[in-house]
């Protein structure tokens, strides 16, 4: 790959994705869009590169999905749907006992690993839930990892990291080698194609949002902008689950960390009079 | 440093679970059928079992029974690691006091997965 495919790829990928590649990490970009390339019938990444500049709609969706990151797994660092469970839930039952509905948001579902978490979760409070109405939507930039989700299909590698085994045997059913998740989950959760980078006001308004492990991807003002947005899209008193490597300290005051659980983020009814737009900063406030 | 019984006749299985749980600061102890295994158990209870379903002598789903009714046999944490990959099985495993369960093949990831689960890592 030259290094001007390499910076045309770097750039597109930015653009369509958010995606934040270092000059270090033309390995990845060989190792993923290589066998797109042969799959297409071209000699390499110059192939590719010089099909999507003719236009190459479709390619060029291929190109992004196959950049795109989708490793996850089922309860994914556990500690989340804990404070799912042990936190939110019980918070969100008093806080909306007189609506009776709770609305939650994967916003990179990938292949449905968390949101059927989530959705076992919730099926696992039992009669608590019962008389509300649950939404869990799952958005994804990638309509292919969408499609593994709804199938709701995995391999028996993928059932045995991180799902408790009383739970395969409860909630799923064996398809031949694979293991199937059964259609009531299935159900709970609407799939959407989404990318972060744009517009997502029209999903409507959120009791929590997990947001995890896609961020890190993305550069300091993407990210930025990302937690303005989802801010936006968060009940007053909602959560924000983030990866384990991901916080807002520092990027901004749009949520404040949970005193208690780590991960768990919420929106900051008081912002800091530097951040917010149109004020005067508190160092210009100083230096005055 | 937590102690595991790994209960297999394949000599290979038991090297490769041996290596892996090794890299978690277990004890390792063998076994290669469920009677031998029983016989480790009545001089000293293990903190966990990675236990085979198929083996000559005494089968993992015999042992299990037989643990579960020792003085303290309620104790060490069962996984069952078995080509028995079917609802039926696993739901039996589970009634007899297994406490989790790997169908194999297995890998790293899938030890460690099951483990964490249990709280044993």
């Amino acid at each position: 790959m030259t290094p001007v495919d390499f910076e045309y790829l770097r750039k597109l990928l930015k653009e369509r994705s958010g995606l934040d590649l270092a000059t270090d990490k033309q390995y990845l970009v060989e190792s993923r869009l290589t066998p797109l390339a042969r799959k297409a019938g071209l000699a390499g990444i110059g192939g590719l590169v010089q099909k999507m500049k003719n236009g190459a709609a479709a390619l060029t969706v291929d190109v992004v999905e196959a950049m795109t990151t989708n490793e996850t797994f089922f309860f994914r660092d556990k500690t989340p749907f804990d404070h799912l469970r042990e936190t939110v839930i019980p918070a969100l039952l008093q806080a909306r006992a007189a609506r009776r509905s709770l609305r939650i948001w994967c916003a990179a579902g990938s292949t449905g690993q968390e949101p059927y978490s989530i959705a076992m979760c919730l099926r696992e409070c039992g009669s608590t839930l019962t008389g509300w109405r649950t939404e869990i939507i799952a958005t994804d930039l990638s309509n292919e990892v969408l499609e593994k989700s709804r199938a709701g299909l995995y391999s028996q590698f993928e059932v045995q990291r991180g799902l408790p085994i009383q739970l395969l045997i409860k909630y799923f059913k064996q398809v031949g080698e694979l293991w199937q998740i059964n259609p009531d989950i299935r159900a709970m959760i609407q799939h959407r194609q989404l990318n972060l980078l744009q517009d997502f006001s029209h999903l409507g308004t959120f009791d929590m949002i997990f947001c995890r492990n896609v961020l890190i991807y993305f550069d300091q003002e993407t990210k930025i902008g990302v937690f303005t947005r989802l801010a936006k899209q968060m009940e007053a008193d909602g959560f924000l689950a983030l990866g384990a490597a991901e916080t807002v300290v520092g990027l901004t005051d749009a949520f404040k960390p949970h005193p208690d659980k780590r991960g768990l983020y919420q929106p900051n009814r008081v912002r800091a009079p530097s951040l917010v737009p149109g004020m005067p900063s508190t160092k210009a406030a100083v230096r005055a | 440093m937590k102690t595991c019984l790994i209960v297999d006749d394949s000599s290979v299985i038991r090297k490769v679970a041996r290596r892996i749980l090794e890299g978690f600061s277990f004890h390792i102890v063998e076994a290669e059928d469920g009677e031998k295994a029983l016989e480790v158990c009545r001089r000293e209870l293990p903190d966990a079992v990675l236990l085979d379903w198929n083996m000559p002598v005494m089968d993992g789903y015999e042992f299990l029974r037989n643990l579960r009714r020792m003085p303290g046999g309620d104790q060490p944490k069962v996984v069952f690691c078995t080509t028995e990959n079917d609802v039926a099985h696993i739901a039996r495993a589970l009634h007899a006091g297994a406490n989790e369960y790997i169908m194999k093949p297995f890998d790293k990831d899938i030890v460690t997965a099951k483990f964490q689960e249990i709280g044993l890592i």
